[in-house]
């Protein structure tokens, strides 16, 4: 089946998201929608999928105009929008979940037999080993991803619409996926897909539309266009220069000494030490306790390990007593630990060092003006000063959580995973942001999955495995390779794990 | 802007009411009805502001109505046993009041010490000690009625009938208790972190917030406000019974989800609160004063503005 928008428009009250959006999914054909975030993906998606109605223009379904009631009729028509975050029943089994809302059945009761036969026959075609009576929360994430695609064949989905699916996945899991996306293709069936992995786009998909605020700015055949021509089109301007260059060199005062970190079934034994002005990069596999040992050092973790900021030993118990010290955790899960969605940003904002902003009552002029100057100094895009922060973009609620961490004025802050799904153009601000601390003679230990980030990032790199530090890297030795070989243990120990 | 339901309805609800009374009742708005209207609501609004933060954070609290027995009982107690020593008069009056106000708080570190350092349920917690409160003024009535000290009653009588300029010390207890709770609910640090704990708990010990402590607070604060409450409504009665307070935690809990704060947690407010124990306790009057409809449906009528409420919170978040 084919889908079609036409000149589709879409404002919400007096904003205008979407201008003039035109865009083909042909059956048999991968199609990768990619922009920043807030450039219109999720509404054009919504738009396609039924969620949301146009305000302007046309959808089509095989050349013939449709208006969708809803995403229920949109997937009566088999086009189905799978969510970033699944849509799944975590306590039901996946059998279950392959049927929730349609089960099968025989006069008054459930026909369990021709359900679990017709599961078995969706996840084999998917070339899926789950157990159909494995409980969904039990089971990994690319088996998650594939029962959403089975729930979604099992109402005949003819177009196949993907928020972000490699976000949450690994790279040997993303294979997994893609396999399985050219068998789809094989099918006839036409998918539309985003991310913010251009190498992924550039490997999978067949044609690449490109958004920016709003409107398609580049529309092509994947082949006829190389990685930095996407980048390009999404940002506007030339991102060759993702990672600013030094201009203070790393100190010599050593602010902050960890020794014998341990936190108990994550962590053993972690020591390392912090200079003024330094950017240490934590590096390692997805479980190798990364995040885990830092949530230890600030308190939010029970931890054992002598910790000297200054020469002088310190006690975190809990993460008030870190941040009074000076020490700030910025989480890598905004949604759940970072932000509170249904508040606006003043809340948010100042939540962290809401004591500053109390005399005996909250002063909320100050708080006003402290948000004034979050916005000017993080360019943080809103619609308006109360928008709900869960209704910001990814990036924007990215750079509020980082203008809050900032706004208790931390010597020393830990960043975990600080561009976890945030497109190219706020990433280079974020990394902008980094080396302003730095310059300002602060210092940032940041924790992330994305090698070419730690590498652009850090000075100096400490590489965990299995709870411990593997190995330390500085200057030259810096390289994908080694700290690949160290993440996966075939290198030995040296340096500060000795 | 238009104009926000989710705030006006529990106002125009109130006004309806009023109106109402009065189209009825030409002794509805004489000042010894309003009084009465108002010293009457006292008890369960005092209560009703500290349910709110309760709730606010994410907690629930379902002991308050047995806890209340139990305080009474208690505080009758100690005034009559240390009668014979102490003599009838203000010091014994004193001693009761301190009494009531140590229970309270001990009652509410209780349930907070189960529900943040236990890590049990508050639902689970609360129906416990309801229970447990509940049986403990029982038994110490021996199953009828523990009654103060006739003496005694004559000395505390003006805690509830007397007042200032003709308004009765409930009211102003009250109106006290409000306006403190509005303050520091809307522009207190406490206040805000409360409603951050409500709203998602891991953000805010993510913020260096001391969730415990926060939702601590809130049941030691809510026991305290029992507390006071109860000294306000013994020298009503003069007794405690295995009946006193049957029913004030579901009207509590009803006074603030009619006020609009959100069941699940997460944002609060004070003066909706007091609107929905003032609505509560209207519909009550009404009954009572007119002879239209039996004052024995008062609790159909108050369930249904209960569900219209909660349906008219939800309409918002649609419409949002």
């Amino acid at each position: 089946m084919k889908l079609t928008l036409s000149g589709i428009d879409r404002r919400f009250g007096d904003v205008q998201v979407l201008f003039d959006v035109d865009l083909v999914l042909n059956p048999g054909e991968v199609h990768a929608l990619i922009g920043e975030n807030g450039a219109g993906k999720s509404t054009t998606m919504k738009i396609m999928s039924g969620y949301l109605a146009p305000t302007a223009g046309q959808v089509l379904l095989d050349d013939a105009p449709v208006t969708f009631a809803g995403s229920q009729d949109a997937e009566a028509r088999g086009v189905v929008l799978i969510h970033q975050e699944f849509n799944l029943a975590e306590q039901l089994t996946v059998e279950q979940n392959v049927f929730l809302g349609h089960e099968l059945k025989r006069g008054p009761f459930l026909d369990k037999r021709a359900m679990r036969a017709r599961t078995r026959e969706l996840l084999d075609r998917l070339n899926c080993q789950v157990s159909l009576d494995a409980r969904v929360r039990d089971i990994s994430n690319p088996d998650k991803q594939m029962v959403e695609i089975a729930k979604a064949l099992g109402r005949e989905a003819r177009v196949l619409v993907m928020d972000e699916p490699t976000a949450v996945l690994t790279e040997r899991e993303a294979e997994v996926l893609f396999e399985q996306v050219d068998r789809l293709r094989a099918e006839g069936v036409a998918l539309l897909f985003t991310s913010h992995k251009l190498d992924e786009v550039k490997r999978i998909s067949d044609r690449v539309t490109v958004m920016r605020d709003g409107r398609v700015v580049a529309q092509a055949a994947t082949a006829e266009m190389s990685e930095d021509d996407m980048a390009t089109a999404m940002v506007g301007r030339d991102v060759s220069s993702l990672y600013p260059a030094r201009t203070r060199p790393v100190g010599e005062e050593v602010v902050l000494s960890v020794r014998g970190l341990s936190v108990p079934g994550h962590a053993a034994d972690v020591s390392f030490d912090l200079r003024r002005g330094e950017i240490l990069g934590i590096a390692g596999l997805i479980g190798s306790g990364r995040t885990e040992t830092m949530e230890g050092l600030v308190g939010l973790r029970t931890a054992t390990g002598r910790i000297e900021m200054h020469g002088r030993e310190v006690r975190f118990d809990r993460p008030r007593a870190a941040l009074a010290a000076g020490v700030a955790y910025l989480t890598e899960d905004r949604k759940a630990r970072g932000l509170l969605l249904a508040k606006g940003m003043r809340e948010n904002l100042t939540l962290q060092s809401l004591s500053d902003f109390t005399a005996f009552l909250i002063d909320e002029r100050a708080e006003d003006r402290a948000l004034d100057r979050a916005i000017a100094d993080f360019d943080i895009r809103a619609p308006h000063r109360k928008v709900e922060v869960g209704n910001l973009s990814g990036g924007n609620q990215q750079k509020l959580l980082l203008a809050k961490t900032m706004l208790a004025d931390p010597e020393i802050v830990v960043i975990d995973e600080p561009t976890r799904g945030i497109d190219i153009g706020t990433k280079q601000q974020i990394y902008a942001f980094i080396h302003a601390l730095v310059a300002d003679g602060k210092s940032v230990i940041v924790i992330s999955s994305e090698m070419q980030e730690v590498i652009g990032l850090a000075d100096r790199i400490l590489v965990m495995r299995q709870g411990r530090v593997a190995g330390e890297l500085t200057g030259d030795e810096i390289g994908e390779d080694r700290i690949v070989r160290l993440a996966m243990g075939l290198d030995g120990m040296r340096g500060a794990a000795a | 802007m238009k104009p926000d339901l989710h705030v006006l309805g529990p106002i125009l609800a109130l006004v309806a009411l009023i109106l109402v009374g009065a189209a009825m009742n030409s002794n509805f708005l004489s000042a010894a009805n309003v009084t009465n209207v108002l010293s009457r609501s006292a008890f369960i609004g005092i209560i009703a502001v500290g349910m709110t933060f309760v709730i606010t954070a994410g907690g629930l609290d379902l002991s308050v109505g047995s806890m209340a027995a139990f305080i009474a009982g208690l505080m009758i107690l100690v005034m009559n046993g240390l009668l014979p020593t102490m003599g009838p008069g203000w010091p014994l009056v004193g001693v009761g009041v301190g009494a009531a106000i140590v229970a309270g708080l001990i009652a509410g570190f209780l349930n907070g010490f189960l529900v943040t350092t236990m890590r049990i349920e508050a639902f689970i917690v609360t129906l416990g000690t309801m229970g447990i409160y509940r049986s403990l003024v029982t038994w110490l009535a021996d199953g009828g009625t523990l009654s103060l000290d006739f003496g005694m009653r004559t000395v505390i009588r003006p805690i509830y009938y007397d007042g200032i300029l003709g308004i009765s010390w409930p009211i102003i207890v009250f109106a006290l208790v409000a306006v403190l709770g509005e303050i520091v609910m809307r522009r207190g640090a406490f206040g805000r972190h409360a409603a951050a704990v409500g709203s998602n708990d891991q953000v805010a010990r993510y913020s260096s917030v001391d969730v415990n402590r926060v939702r601590m607070l809130t049941y030691v604060f809510l026991g305290l406000l029992v507390g006071i409450a109860t000294i306000m409504y013994v020298p009503r009665l003069g007794s405690a019974s295995s009946s006193t307070g049957v029913l004030w935690e579901l009207e509590a809990i009803a006074a603030v989800i009619i006020g609009g704060t959100m069941l699940k947690g997460g944002f609060g407010r004070i003066w909706g609160t007091v609107i929905g124990v003032l609505i509560l306790s209207l519909i009550d009057n009404i009954l009572n004063l007119t002879d239209g409809v039996s004052p024995y449906l008062n609790g159909a009528i108050q369930g249904v503005i209960i569900i219209l409420a909660v349906i008219l919170q939800r309409e918002r978040k649609a419409g949002g």
